[in-house]
């Protein structure tokens, strides 16, 4: 009984995956416009070691938001198309559970691959061994949470004029908490502070939007298809 | 229904709160500009010059007031919306619509006046404390807000998706005050304090009181003046509209 409350959400999260490996360029992209961007901003600052040290982990988060605002907006839009969208939401499912698979799915596409690949681009910025395995860990605490509440402001745009430009505009403050406690953890460790604060913070973000979004999401959505 | 829920109604629907709305604004704007002018003389004329700050802490009259309204601006935002999306009520839509570029202009106003007010006292235009930069962050979430309405061509979907942003902002103001105010004590110390001095004159709070009511009662009678607009401008083809305009 209990597996098949959970059907629509697995259902949604290898269909989205299914997909997402037949369009392997899109995950690709994004990966590459993260890494692009983060040695980026050695080239505009100069390659000071200690400068570069103490700006990776602000320098990675700001990439990660960026990476996944870029997926965010290929959510909702291709089902939306071709009407999937509308029939998921009219189907006997939960479509809260589908919406959450589909979020899920995002994250493993777009979040995933930013989390392994980090710790390569935290060496660049010559951050010591600890401090790489802490911003993994941030950033895996983290990135769902960038998936999650982009995933209500890609709810409210979809369809809308200039949906990539207004999507920045309605996320990117909301990303503050998520920037400010994923950043400050790898800081707060490279000072000597201890990061469980931070870390523990950010997890409390994650389970609140964990929570709402999905749910947030749903309704949105549903406006949408008004 | 008990007879007291039906009345609470009658003004839910624009037909009834047109003329109610145009009967208001005289009062509000009246009220606007005599508090407005009794507390620009209390500030200016009548209280006494700082000990510290000199003459320039006067700027304070206008931006307390602007910051406090900004907030409430936008807790009443989320307010409606709630309302909008529990009821299903149109107005409550376009309240929020209509409130939405007051609460911006005051956000801005209360960064404009903090600037000035700075950098005589602090010397800088701008500092990262943790109320400035989640004052800014609250700019931005009006900004949004606007955008997001503007750019939705039907407005029931403007008004739904625009309440749902404001309650999934005002569900986040105050995570981003705690997170934007421990990230400044982690990164800078105690550089600057944005304390009051605790023995403020009775004066200087009189003024910014009277200032807060004038501002109070100038943003009821802007909003009802927009959404009076904006209820002619949704409803152009309704019935009451060509008895209002024809009469």
């Amino acid at each position: 009984m209990k597996s098949q409350h959970a059907a629509p959400f697995i259902l949604a999260i290898r269909r989205d995956l299914l997909l997402a490996a037949r369009h392997k360029t899109e995950i690709v992209t994004a990966l590459f416009f993260f890494v692009i961007v983060v040695n980026l901003l050695p080239l505009g600052i100069g390659p000071d070691a200690d400068l570069l040290r103490k700006i990776a982990p602000g320098a990675l988060w700001i990439g990660a938001l960026l990476a996944t605002l870029l997926g965010l907006q290929r959510l909702f839009a291709p089902d939306h198309a071709d009407g999937t969208l509308e029939q998921m939401a009219l189907s006997p499912q939960s479509f809260t559970l589908l919406v959450a698979g589909k979020i899920v799915a995002h994250w493993l596409v777009s979040g995933l691959p930013v989390v392994l690949i980090a710790p390569v681009l935290g060496l660049q910025f010559d951050l010591p061994g600890r401090s790489l395995g802490l911003l993994m860990l941030s950033l895996l605490l983290g990135t769902p949470i960038l998936s999650l509440i982009g995933a209500v402001g890609a709810a409210l745009t979809l369809g809308v004029r200039g949906g990539g430009a207004l999507l920045s505009l309605l996320i990117l403050p909301l990303y503050i908490p998520a920037l400010i406690f994923g950043a400050g953890a790898v800081e707060a460790d490279l000072a000597g502070l201890g990061a469980e604060g931070h870390l523990s913070l950010l997890g409390a973000v994650l389970v609140v939007s964990l929570f709402f979004a999905p749910w947030a999401s749903t309704l949105a959505l549903r406006v949408a298809l008004e | 229904m008990s007879h007291s829920l039906v009345n609470w109604f009658k003004y839910a629907s624009p037909a009834s709160f047109y003329p109610l709305a145009g009967r208001l604004i005289p009062y509000f704007a009246s009220a606007a500009a005599v508090l407005g002018a009794i507390g620009l003389w209390i500030g200016l004329l009548f209280a006494p010059t700082d000990a510290q700050q000199g003459e320039g802490y006067r700027i304070i009259f206008v931006h307390v007031p602007a910051s406090w309204m900004s907030m409430f601006v936008y807790c009443i935002m989320a307010f409606w919306s709630a309302l909008g999306l529990a009821f299903k009520t149109r107005l409550s839509g376009m309240m929020t619509a209509a409130l939405a570029p007051t609460g911006a202009l005051f956000a801005f106003l209360s960064l404009w006046t903090g600037a000035l007010w700075g950098k005589p006292m602090w010397g800088a235009w701008w500092v990262w404390d943790a109320r400035l930069t989640s004052q800014l962050i609250l700019f931005f979430l009006y900004l949004g807000f606007i955008a997001l309405q503007s750019a939705i061509d039907d407005p029931r979907r403007a008004d739904k998706a625009g309440a749902l942003l404001a309650l999934v902002g005002v569900i986040n103001v105050p995570i981003i005050y705690f997170s934007v105010q421990w990230w400044n004590t982690l990164h800078q110390g105690a550089s600057v304090s944005m304390t009051k001095a605790p023995s403020m004159a009775h004066t200087m709070l009189a003024g910014m009181l009277v200032m807060a009511l004038a501002f109070w009662a100038y943003t009821i009678a802007i909003a009802l003046m927009r959404v009076r607009c904006i209820m002619l401008e949704r409803e152009l083809s309704s019935e009451w509209v060509k008895r209002n305009a024809t009469e």
